[in-house]
């Protein structure tokens, strides 16, 4: 399996990851040797085997549902790059 | 240097219960050792009034009488947990800025027990890596070197690279690390010291910055085996704001040293002998079977026959996962803002201006094999093989109450040597992936020097939830293994 620049563009779109147009072809290379190596796995016989999302052999534990924090959009605004009247600020969305 | 730096972590504690030292002559020593081995860059961020504001209310309360059991002792934390007011970098330039308002559960299962931070140390870029090179804040160093060359910088591993550098060089008595294919117990290998990724559960993961949470564990690195036995007592618990942390009583892990292994049965797989394996790693090995014989536990010969998919199987799996919870850097609620005149630019700019090479490359391949049409040939395909390579270790387990082998394929590299091709990097964790994969404790200790002078580890492998086993056993073969030295100048 082989990427091409388009394909690195589409999937870079997709991860909201900007890349400089020469960027492109040395990513295709390596994300294709990366494809290369992980191919092996189509040799392994997995027919009726069941995907293992998780080690933990469990079912989701639930709790109540209760409120056991909140007041604190001060403290959660503390780390944004920008905020203002107890809200995160975004570029314009709507024209 | 000073003779308080040279104890280990169980010296240090039984010198503060009888009073023949305290909680700030101990903090003092090891802050004037970080600041002399300040040239390995083991930290990201130093905390060195905080740390001793702390040992005085340590020693204050060793006098009241409610010492808890990691009272008094100076430690480290890779940066990679959450500490409340303290800068998290996770070494990455996208969390450039970010002051938690919160602790993570280990950490502050740490403080709660007593324990000291020095401060914060450095590791791979978002835990993504094996030779701490990946960090942006330049790669810690090794405190070994190569007896043939000794001005050679050789990388500490990785990704908990500045906590083994840390711990090595005598910089703290013990530091935490996170372990995701290989990230505590390669490092421990490469310093010289030792490490346990516990079973997957055993300690929370709320506050780590995570990177793949199906295979993230938080476990101790120390000088000894004694020494992470401890410090796992205290770092570990069932945890209601983690739903993967497992609701289990923590045992003295301690008391698991009680140094009989007779009549145990060590499981040596015949797959970690692969063609081109060093003469030198064989040894090691070859001897660590020795020692656990003569005290009576008996080698058996098992097949772990899917080990060899387990490189492929993590490397869909782990950027899978990453590129899902690394999508919360957009440039918004924290860290480091490139403005773009829409949402989706600025969310682009942002991500490409904060985030690496290496953590790139994951992030793409983990969204090409999550992709519409892609999904099931990779993704569901690697989490297919990734139960047959934890059926391996299940079935093997059904004889064998411990798997003994190599850590690493080599020891310390250079700084300098070639590490361009991702895939042959990635090839420092074959060893140590497997285990990750199947979720079971692993533990790192060092066994002996390669003939150039250079540490290398034995991996011990146990069942789910089982580490008094491997600390048993370990202990054993650290007495066996005499391992005393320590790196030049240290």
């Amino acid at each position: 399996m082989s990427l091409d620049i388009s394909a690195v563009r589409a999937i870079a779109t997709l991860a909201r990851i900007e890349l400089g147009e020469e960027e492109l072809a040395p990513l295709a290379g390596e994300l294709s040797n990366i494809l290369n190596f992980v191919e092996h796995l189509s040799e392994v016989n997995t027919d009726g085997i069941e995907p293992m999302s998780s080690v933990a052999d469990l079912s989701l534990p639930m709790r109540a549902d209760l409120v056991t924090d909140g007041d604190i959009a001060e403290q959660i605004l503390a780390n944004a790059p920008e905020a203002a009247e107890g809200f995160f600020t975004v570029p314009k969305v709507v024209e | 240097m000073s003779e308080l730096t040279h104890l280990t972590l169980a010296q240090a504690r039984d010198r503060l219960v009888k009073g023949e030292t305290s909680a700030v002559e101990l903090t003092r020593a090891h802050i004037a050792q970080v600041e002399a081995k300040r040239h390995l860059n083991a930290f990201i961020t130093e905390t060195p009034e905080r740390a001793l504001a702390e040992a005085e209310a340590s020693d204050a309360r060793r006098r009241q009488g409610t010492a808890g059991a990691m009272e008094g002792l100076p430690i480290g934390i890779k940066d990679l947990f959450c500490t409340e007011g303290v800068r998290t970098t996770a070494a990455s330039k996208i969390l450039d800025g970010f002051v938690p308002p919160y602790e993570s559960t280990v950490s502050g299962n740490l403080k709660t027990a007593g324990a000291i931070s020095l401060g914060k140390l450095n590791l791979d870029e978002f835990a993504m890596g094996s030779s701490n090179k990946t960090s942006a804040f330049g790669p810690a160093i090794n405190p070994w070197t190569r007896r043939s060359d000794p001005a050679a910088k050789l990388v500490p591993g990785g990704s908990s690279g500045g906590s083994a550098a840390a711990v090595a060089a005598r910089m703290v008595l013990g530091a935490t690390g996170t372990d995701t294919g290989g990230s505590i117990r390669q490092p421990a290998a490469f310093c010289g010291i030792t490490g346990i990724k516990p079973t997957y559960g055993r300690c929370s993961r709320y506050g780590i910055v995570a990177f793949a949470s199906s295979l993230d564990q938080a476990g101790p690195m120390a000088r000894t085996v004694r020494d992470c036995a401890i410090m796992l007592g205290a770092m570990a618990g069932f945890d209601p704001k983690d739903s993967t942390s497992v609701n289990l009583k923590v045992p003295d892990f301690e008391a698991a040293l009680t140094g009989d292994i007779r009549g145990l049965k060590v499981g040596i797989p015949r797959e970690y002998r692969p063609d081109g394996l060093s003469a030198e790693i064989s040894e090691v090995w070859e001897k660590g079977i020795a020692w656990l014989k003569e005290a009576g536990a008996e080698p058996v010969e098992i097949n772990l026959p899917h080990t060899k998919y387990a490189l492929p199987t993590y490397y869909i799996v782990a950027p899978a996962e990453a590129s899902s919870n690394l999508a919360r850097y957009d440039g918004l609620r924290f860290g480091q803002r490139v403005p773009g005149k829409s949402l989706d630019e600025m969310y682009a700019k942002s991500r490409a201006a904060g985030f690496g090479p290496e953590v790139r490359r994951r992030i793409l391949i983990g969204t090409y094999v999550l992709s519409a049409g892609y999904y099931d040939a990779y993704y569901a395909k690697a989490q297919k093989v990734r139960r047959l390579i934890a059926e391996d270790f299940r079935k093997a387990f059904e004889t064998v109450d411990v798997i003994l082998t190599p850590t690493a394929p080599s020891p310390a590299f250079g700084l300098d040597e070639n590490t361009d091709d991702p895939v042959t990097m990635w090839l420092n964790d074959v060893f140590t992936i497997p285990t990750s994969l199947a979720g079971l404790p692993g533990l790192s200790l060092p066994a002996g020097l390669s003939s150039d002078g250079l540490p290398l580890g034995l991996q011990l492998i146990g069942r789910p939830f089982d580490e008094e086993t491997v600390f048993k056993v370990a202990g054993v073969m650290e007495s066996a293994a005499g391992f005393d030295v320590s790196p030049e100048g240290v």
